[in-house]
């Protein structure tokens, strides 16, 4: 079984968020890799996009389904991994490990907020 | 394609054994099916490379029995059921007056006066009523839903040969492509037919459901050498997409004629009047003006089951089925356009969630295995 890493906060829509300063780094859990399958395309946004919390930020494409890909924060895209774009499966290998975007947030509240690893864990029992 | 259903969904004999493995098991039909073991790209490339074993227990059987069986066939299946030999199986479609599909299915010869239907899951009630339907004036013939006497496995591969041989005392390299034979498999009474929905070489396996997890067991085993290895319903849909056959539900339905999907060599021209005979007759004497086509993404993304096609700016088609296929790892699909707009190379567009993107069609079957 997954492990879900304590140094992270999760959303109920599976994502996780590393937290250093005013920035995090956002990528999706475990359970969300399983669920999708092979993960084919990550569609992510500019640098400099504004997002609120709970907003898409990009599209995530398995070979099966796509689903939308939500900000854990609010505030702005201030990195993209691009190395996503040509090994998308990495996401499937290593999911806690493959970030998406870094986040600067406008709300360190929000961030406090989101779920700990244990509650997570609960959620997806 | 599946309907909403409160019905609790229904098992096959081998469902026990897909939830031991690990399978990852979705709805479908109102069945509860595996979509995946280890993975649709991994399951694909072993059928494509070695050999997979995928449990299609959920398709259902229709037997069609009695003096004028035949004439019941040719009345309700659009092909031509009186060139078949007992022992042999053609591709076929049950259509409505207007030519569009009611379901596609596989015709069995079992004898002369007996024939069986293989059919789509989610359309057995439906086939089956309308079946009884159409042939109730025939004469005498009858139809069976005889769906819960079998439990069918596919073993689909380059190696699906040399991993079945060793179990059954039926020749399998003298079965001709779209023959079958009875026989044992594993010491269980079989029935075994070289056919597939995957574009490969390999066998379906008719056995009784108590029976099924015995055969299924053996066949990994026979395989374990070979890297054999359980597929589930999504390898099975993309292996199909790449061999550019139809789904119905998805490339064709009640809406869609048989000369639009393609497929007017499922057609018995020549033969008496069938259910639908004359529409497509019209309709291929005055041309259709869609049909389904063969297309590949030129730029990124995947275009999927109901997305919209324009040319220019003019919405002009649908999207029925899309993936991005393991094997030719392309993103590949089928798309219903005005006859115009099916001539190979010529490009349009397709709407991803709201972006257009560039497409081509290309010639189909996007795969073919190599002889």
């Amino acid at each position: 079984m997954a492990s879900y890493p304590t140094n992270l906060k999760y959303t109920k829509d599976h994502e996780w968020i590393d937290l250093f300063g005013e920035k995090g780094k956002v990528g999706i859990t475990d359970y969300a890799q399983a669920q999708l399958g092979d993960v084919v395309y990550v569609e992510l946004p500019e640098i400099g996009a504004k997002l609120k919390q709970g907003q898409s930020f990009g599209t995530i494409e398995s070979v099966k389904a796509v689903s939308e890909l939500y900000s854990p924060v609010s505030g702005e895209v201030v990195e993209v991994n691009a190395a996503l774009k040509d090994k998308p499966e990495t996401v499937n290998k290593d999911p806690h490990g493959s970030w998406m975007i870094v986040m600067k947030m406008t709300n360190a509240g929000e961030a406090e907020a989101l779920l700990s690893a244990a509650q997570y864990g609960e959620l997806i029992k | 394609m599946e309907q909403a259903t409160a019905a609790p969904l229904k098992k096959t004999p081998l469902h026990a054994r897909h939830r031991a493995s690990g399978a990852k098991m979705v709805p479908f039909g109102g069945w509860d099916m595996p979509v995946e073991y280890s993975g649709i790209v991994a399951e694909h490339m072993a059928v494509r490379e070695r050999a997979g074993l995928f449990d299609v227990s959920h398709m259902g059987e229709i037997e069609i029995a009695g003096k004028d069986a035949l004439t019941a066939v040719q009345r309700i299946s659009s092909n031509d059921a009186s060139k078949l030999q007992s022992g042999q199986a053609q591709y076929s479609g049950l259509l409505t007056p207007q030519g569009t599909f009611v379901d596609d299915l596989l015709v069995y010869c079992l004898a002369p006066a007996h024939f069986l239907l293989v059919v789509n899951a989610g359309n057995i009630p439906k086939d089956y009523a309308w079946i009884a339907e159409h042939i109730k004036n025939v004469g005498d013939a009858v139809a069976v839903d005889a769906s819960s006497r079998y439990a069918l496995l596919a073993i689909q591969g380059p190696k699906a040969l040399d991993v079945l041989q060793p179990l059954t005392g039926v020749d399998l390299a003298g079965m001709k492509y779209y023959w079958f034979a009875h026989g044992e498999v594993a010491s269980v009474r079989a029935t075994v037919s070289r056919t597939g929905y995957t574009g490969e070489d390999g066998f379906e396996i008719f056995v009784p459901p108590q029976s099924a997890d015995r055969v299924w067991q053996a066949i990994l085993e026979s395989g374990k050498s070979a890297d054999v290895i359980p597929c589930g319903l999504g390898a099975r849909d993309t292996l199909r997409l790449e061999a550019s056959m139809r789904l119905h539900g998805n490339d064709i339905d009640d809406q869609t004629t048989a000369l639009e999907a393609d497929l007017g060599w499922i057609v018995g021209w020549k033969k008496d009047d069938f259910i639908g005979a004359s529409a497509l007759r019209e309709q291929k004497a005055s041309g259709v003006k869609r049909k389904i086509a063969g297309f590949e993404m030129l730029d990124r993304g995947i275009a999927r089951h109901g997305y919209d096609a324009y040319a220019g700016d003019t919405k002009c088609g649908l999207v029925t089925s899309g993936t991005q296929t393991p094997f030719l790892k392309k993103a590949i699909g089928m798309a219903y356009l005005p006859v115009e707009h099916t001539a190979i190379d010529t490009e349009f567009d397709v709407d991803i969630r709201g972006r257009r993107t560039r497409a081509r069609v290309v010639p189909m079957p996007f795969y073919k295995r190599p002889k």
